[in-house]
């Protein structure tokens, strides 16, 4: 019998074990056991790891393993309808807005939006080199018939890195203002960090249709927000103490302090955090892909499904180029919000 | 009530702790600073703080780091709450303020002066000189109007375009004395204002401090650490220790009479022909023969290089043109030697 029986056995719940005797079905190592001809219990562990699997084999009330797994499953199904019904209104102007961005981004001619992003780049970097490198990489990206795509992928990150600052900067300013809630955002915001970025797909694919773009839009949310969240907290934390006293001693109510020293002391902070959003949502927008984000990434994934070499690596250069342009673009304009904040 | 004293502090005390109210039956019962700490693990931050500000004064609050002084005046604005005590305001209690009045007050009553300028590095000199106003709602030609009279004031003119980190620490200082007087308060708190400041640099800005005292006649609360500044500008010196007032008077008065040994060697440092006047060491008038008249304001070390150092005369001491009292040159070179001032010397 099996290694835990006589422990039951002691406690006296033998009677509460075998009430409804059913067997739970055979593990794969059972069934592999017995094929083998061998006795289950013989070829065990001399004293195994008390796991689900091996008490279930001396206690039928226990559930296995696997019931465990399907519980998560059953119980994220039963309230799958409830948060439907919530999040669904809700996250529905995300959709709207990345198809908004998307058609925006794709029907403009090129003439027009391509001139209007290195337009827009220089009135933010105020940078000759960064612009004549983002022209030159427009350019490529035209040259190898990639230019859509990028412009897809770049809509997609426009709109997330977008709501990612707006929803970002506020919760940053709230942990900032609160311990408790900051003790309460921290574990979450590295659960988010380092949770496989896959993981949290399953569950958004059972909660939003695949053809519905918020779901990618979340999921890119979600992975892309954290970093503007953490350093806008981070930045108005070290805003100098003696500023802050200063303008306590002015009389500066909580908003004049927080528009008038807080922010724009942090604002290197935030920018920097900007930056890391604006990355971290092109890392995830390849990832989207799987859950039908357009963009560079779908041919990223069709180097993978079919093993053209070639296709894989244009796109992932040209991602290369995307991420680098984003990056140039964001850095140069922190720095030169940082020439504005020279402090003594 | 005539004599209403501007600031009035009565039986203040800070513990800091998390649990300060309690510890305050301790402190009443007796029970020192090292003992608090060691026993409750609560520091004892102020004690039993008596002191009376009058308007138009400068009052000095001199003691070395730790003993409390950076957190005596911040109880005046309230950014640190006091455990016990009360805090008069204009015969108004500070602690009795609700959140929106306290704030009014910060906003009209008394403007602060910081060790590290605490300058917005993002604002121009200007605009961090229009603080006050732009925090009460001042319109923009009033702010600008006022700041750039006080930068004026302060002798800033054409700086006002400037960030605060193109200027230089004593500059910085200056906008950050611009800051406090375009607030247009009665009271203004200076805490450690100079104390970052190198002593050339410190020496033009007591005389600014001094100069525009007599012209603004405000109430000054001032912070240091430094007794030579603390005697040039106090009209009254509060000297604390480990949280409580060891002495508090006239600074002449002190440097003479030091109450106990602590103070003794904090005096017995300073140059004291430069610091004591003539008006603290005279006697009372007699009908002696005069060697000539001086001044009642004038420092001993002006006496001194006026008699070339002859010790055999008495000069007669003369305030608005009248004769008050009679200097005998053997009581001024008495007057010169901490222990033996302390010992026979009597003030008026």
């Amino acid at each position: 019998m099996a290694f835990y029986d006589g422990v039951f056995d002691a406690l006296g719940l033998r009677e509460w074990c075998d009430a409804n005797a059913e067997s739970a079905p055979m593990s794969m190592a059972d069934l592999l056991a017995q094929a083998g001809g061998a006795d289950a219990e013989a070829s065990g562990e001399v004293f195994p790891f008390p796991s689900l699997d091996n008490l279930n084999e001396s206690c039928d009330r226990i559930g296995q393993t696997r019931d465990f797994t399907a519980n998560i499953e059953d119980g994220f199904l039963a309230i799958k309808d409830g948060l439907k019904i919530v999040l669904d209104p809700l996250t529905q102007p995300l959709s709207w807005m990345l198809d908004g961005a998307l058609w925006l981004f794709t029907t403009t001619p090129w003439w027009i939006i391509v001139p209007l992003l290195i337009a827009l780049t220089h009135l933010v970097a105020r940078s000759i080199g960064v612009t004549l490198f983002v022209a030159f990489s427009f350019l490529f990206l035209g040259a190898i018939d990639h230019l859509d795509v990028a412009l897809q992928t770049l809509s997609i990150i426009f709109v997330c890195t977008s709501l990612s600052v707006l929803l970002g900067v506020p919760l940053g300013i709230a942990m900032s203002r609160s311990n408790t809630f900051q003790r309460m955002m921290v574990p979450l915001l590295d659960l988010l960090q380092t949770l496989p970025t896959f993981v949290y797909l399953i569950p958004l694919i059972f909660l939003f249709s695949v053809t519905e773009s918020k779901l990618y839009g979340i999921a890119i949310i979600l992975y892309a927000i954290v970093p503007v969240i953490r350093l806008t907290d981070l930045g108005i934390r070290l805003v100098d103490k003696d500023v802050i006293e200063a303008a306590d001693a002015f009389g500066m109510t909580k908003q004049q302090k927080l528009w008038n020293v807080q922010l724009p002391l942090a604002l290197p902070n935030i920018m920097a955090g900007v930056n890391q959003t604006i990355m971290m949502s092109l890392a995830m927008v390849v990832i989207a892909s799987l859950v039908s984000a357009p963009g560079l990434g779908v041919l990223v994934l069709r180097g993978i499904r079919n093993l053209e070499l070639g296709v894989g690596i244009v796109a992932g250069i040209g991602i290369v180029l995307l991420a680098v342009v984003l990056d140039r673009t964001s850095k140069a304009a922190l720095s030169r919000i940082d020439k504005n904040h020279k402090v003594h | 009530m005539t004599d209403m004293p501007k600031i009035r502090l009565r039986d203040l005390y800070k513990v800091f702790g998390p649990n300060d109210a309690a510890m305050m039956a301790h402190v009443r019962a007796g029970m020192g600073k090292e003992a608090l700490l060691a026993e409750h693990g609560h520091v004892l931050g102020l004690q039993d703080i008596n002191v009376d500000m009058q308007a138009g004064e400068i009052t000095v609050v001199m003691g070395l780091s730790g003993s409390g002084k950076s957190t005596l005046i911040r109880h005046l604005n309230r950014l640190i709450e006091p455990t016990a005590g009360e805090i008069l305001l204009d015969g108004e209690n500070v602690m009795e303020l609700s959140q929106d009045a306290l704030r009014e007050a910060r906003r009209t009553k008394m403007s602060m002066v910081f060790q590290k300028f605490a300058l917005l590095p993002h604002r121009t000199v200007l605009q961090n000189t229009a603080t006050a106003l732009q925090v009460q709602g001042a319109d923009k030609a009033t702010q600008e109007a006022e700041a750039s009279k006080w930068l004026e004031r302060v002798g800033l003119k054409g700086y006002e375009q400037r960030y605060p980190s193109q200027l230089s620490g004593g500059m910085q200082q200056r906008v950050g004395i611009a800051r406090a007087l375009t607030a247009g308060t009665d009271i203004m708190l200076m805490d450690e204002a100079f104390s970052a400041l190198d002593p050339l640099i410190r020496t033009d800005m007591q005389d600014l401090l001094l100069e525009l005292q007599v012209e603004l006649q405000k109430t000054i609360v001032f912070i240091t650490h430094d007794l030579d500044e603390a005697l040039k500008l106090a009209d009254h010196l509060v000297i604390l220790k480990d949280g409580a007032i060891v002495q508090q008077g006239e600074p002449q008065h002190i440097l003479l009479n030091p109450s106990d040994p602590y103070i003794e060697e904090f005096v017995s440092d300073i140059n004291r022909a430069r610091v004591l006047r003539v008006r603290s060491v005279m006697g009372p008038m007699t009908d002696e023969g005069f060697a000539g008249d001086v001044e009642a304001d004038q420092t001993l070390e002006q006496l001194i290089a006026r008699s070339g150092g002859d010790t055999s005369h008495c000069y007669r001491v003369v305030e608005d043109g009248v004769p008050v009292g009679v200097l005998d040159m053997k009581d001024l070179v008495k007057a010169l030697v901490p222990r033996v001032s302390s010992a026979e010397t009597s003030v008026k």
